[in-house]
């Protein structure tokens, strides 16, 4: 059952329910964050509205800076600002960025630790119709890989926010992950939020299974243990939105709990949430582990749902997995 | 930025002398690092550190300081000598370059060493962090200048015109660049392995404002800087002419001392040019 004290949404498994894309908390937390702080500034490239920097561009227009089509410069402009006192937040693509300007993020704002935030957008397959060029499905690995970077994926626009807020608090570099559709608000304002704490949404008094997801999937998850709870299957479901650093002392204790571990993300299934809590469970607390997310494949154009069904994200696929985990279980 | 006399001007030059004594000496101990480069920009260097910039060795944060971005990090050799002699760190440590622990690290890494404004050894993005540096100075309304050293070879990378297109864009004026023009990099010569000329006329259809300089003629350079920073509504690039490997007869105009360092019997051939140099320039009188 839904865990009472992280305060969800009433609506949470309503038909209902309020949908909104996680870049609309970037976009609301930038400003607040811009409130908060005179030294928050913002960059952009070339695509301010649909990575929603536009209202903070409107707001503070003298702390926001265009760089056109230069995700390289993007970076780097940043990382300049970001040792100068300045609290930079850059948004584009997540395929660009930090896809096309990965070593200018190593060098010169993960290594010389420099305070930027890297806000990378449209990620996962959920964006659809354009295709597999703009469905970053690497970023969580090619991010959490690079040291004194903190990783962060919300699961809906209300964490959106806060991770967007927390991350112009604490100094430091911060990769956030953003998605373009909309996708269920299943958290609300009082629901706690703490970079480096996985929160467990549903709760089971003898759980079979622990669910382990991040970004928008973490409701199909929750989708998923409502469906199990009516077969009598008993599941927890974590929402881990921070994948670095990564939440161990939860992870290890469910999967010691439950003996057995599915991970969901929209992302390769290599190197991102799923490849971090098996280097944790490999180490603490070897589990058997099912994986959902790209299996090693590119993506293609089409609706976010047929994609998700496509490439095995759906709720019957999650249903699917922890069934067979189960079966593996020792 | 002081007058510059006779006197001074003599006193720079001699002190550029021992930073490329440093520079061959260091590198030496760390048997591996870039000598053309770092003995081409010593002159460069010591303007910088014992003329132009508004700094203070003791105080490295002091936020109103000049900042000095070098974006090819891999001549640092001669920016850690600089700072040595400027007063930022003992000289003694110049002998830990490159080696374990140490706080000069094979490229500048400026979480590593007060004074360092940057991280570089990737090329090409050493504009644009200058750029934030500048743009952040603009935001603070602060007076200090932003100086920014490159090679000619990184004018290869994509990331050096995003820069130059944003800069000329902004017209940031508080930003100064000086491009090391040398003709040389790691594969042979800049035009040969890709041509980047006509530089200037590039940076001017960018709306840079472009000065030449004869990169080893102190006075020449100094006057460069003071044009540069007369300018308003434009940044400005000095293409500095130098000779890789300045100082050092041997290495003088040859590509393969561009990632080398000199082996024992080369620095002891190399350190007494230095030396007699230095001896011409005391005129006799050490």
């Amino acid at each position: 059952m839904l865990n009472k004290d992280l305060k969800l949404s009433a609506e949470i498994f309503s038909a209902e329910i309020k949908q909104k894309p996680t870049r609309d908390g970037y976009g609301e937390g930038l400003v607040k964050a811009g409130e908060n702080n005179k030294n928050v500034v913002a960059l952009c490239a070339d695509l301010t509205e649909s990575t929603r920097a536009e209202a903070f561009s409107k707001k503070f227009p003298e702390r926001f800076f265009q760089v056109g089509v230069a995700e390289q410069n993007l970076a780097t402009i940043a990382a300049g600002l970001g040792v100068t006192g300045k609290i930079p937040f850059i948004s584009s693509y997540a395929t660009f960025s930090p896809g096309r300007n990965w070593e200018q993020i190593r060098t010169t704002i993960a290594y010389n630790d420099s305070n930027v935030k890297v806000a990378g957008h449209h990620a996962g397959i959920s964006v659809g119709p354009d295709g597999a060029t703009h469905q970053a499905v690497e970023d969580i690995a090619t991010m959490r890989v690079m040291a004194n970077m903190r990783v962060i994926v919300p699961c809906d626009m209300i964490e959106g926010r806060k991770a967007t807020l927390a991350a112009a608090k604490i100094v430091g570099p911060f990769y956030l992950r953003f998605g373009r559709e909309k996708s269920p608000v299943f958290t609300t304002d009082a629901t706690p939020f703490m970079v480096g704490r996985a929160e467990t949404l549903w709760t089971t008094k003898k759980p079979e299974v622990a669910i382990i997801g991040c970004g928008s999937l973490v409701y199909n998850a929750l989708l998923a243990a409502k469906a199990l709870a009516d077969e009598d299957i008993d599941v927890l479901v974590i929402n881990s939105h921070t994948i670095k650093p990564l939440d161990e002392k939860t992870i290890v204790a469910a999967a010691k709990k439950c003996g057995a571990v599915v991970t969901v993300e929209e992302h390769q299934v290599m190197g991102g949430l799923g490849g971090a809590v098996a280097e944790v469970l490999a180490k603490h607390a070897p589990t058997p582990m099912e994986f959902i997310g790209m299996q090693d494949t590119f993506g293609q154009s089409g609706k976010p749902s047929e994609l998700y069904e496509t490439y095995g994200m759906g709720v019957k696929d999650i249903i699917a997995a922890v069934k067979r985990v189960i079966v593996r279980k020792v | 930025m002081q007058s510059l006399n006779t006197s001074k001007l003599r006193s720079l030059e001699l002190k550029a002398n021992e930073i490329r004594q440093d520079v061959i000496e260091s590198l030496l101990l760390a048997g591996s690092g870039h000598s053309a480069g770092s003995l081409g920009m010593a002159d460069i260097f010591t303007a910088f550190y014992f003329h132009i910039l508004n700094h203070n060795p003791k105080r490295p944060q002091w936020a109103d300081r000049d900042r000095l971005v070098l974006s090819n990090g891999h001549i640092c050799p001669v920016q850690y000598a600089t700072m040595a002699h400027a007063g930022y760190f003992p000289r003694e440590e110049l002998k830990t370059l490159r080696k374990i622990n140490s706080r000069i690290q094979g490229h500048p890494h400026r979480t590593a060493l007060p004074g360092l404004e940057t991280t570089s050894g990737p090329l090409g993005s050493g504009l644009s962090q200058a750029i934030g540096i500048a743009l952040a100075a603009q935001l603070d309304k602060k007076k200090y200048y932003t100086y920014c050293l490159t090679s000619d070879g990184e004018q290869q990378e994509g990331n050096t015109w995003e820069a130059v297109m944003f800069a000329g864009k902004r017209r940031l004026s508080n930003l100064i660049s000086v491009m090391d023009r040398n003709y040389i990099q790691i594969d042979g010569d800049t035009e040969e392995v890709m041509a980047l000329e006509p530089l200037r006329a590039k940076y001017e259809a960018f709306n840079w404002h472009v000065l030449e300089v004869d990169g080893h003629n102190l006075a020449a350079f100094i006057g460069a800087v003071n044009e540069a920073r007369a300018v308003y509504e434009k940044p400005t690039l000095i293409i500095a002419h130098t000779i890789p490997g300045k100082g050092v007869g041997f290495m003088e105009n040859d590509y393969r001392w561009h990632g080398m360092p000199p082996n024992q019997d080369q620095a002891k051939i190399a350190l007494s040019e230095l030396q007699a140099q230095h001896q011409s320039l005391t005129g006799g009188r050490s």
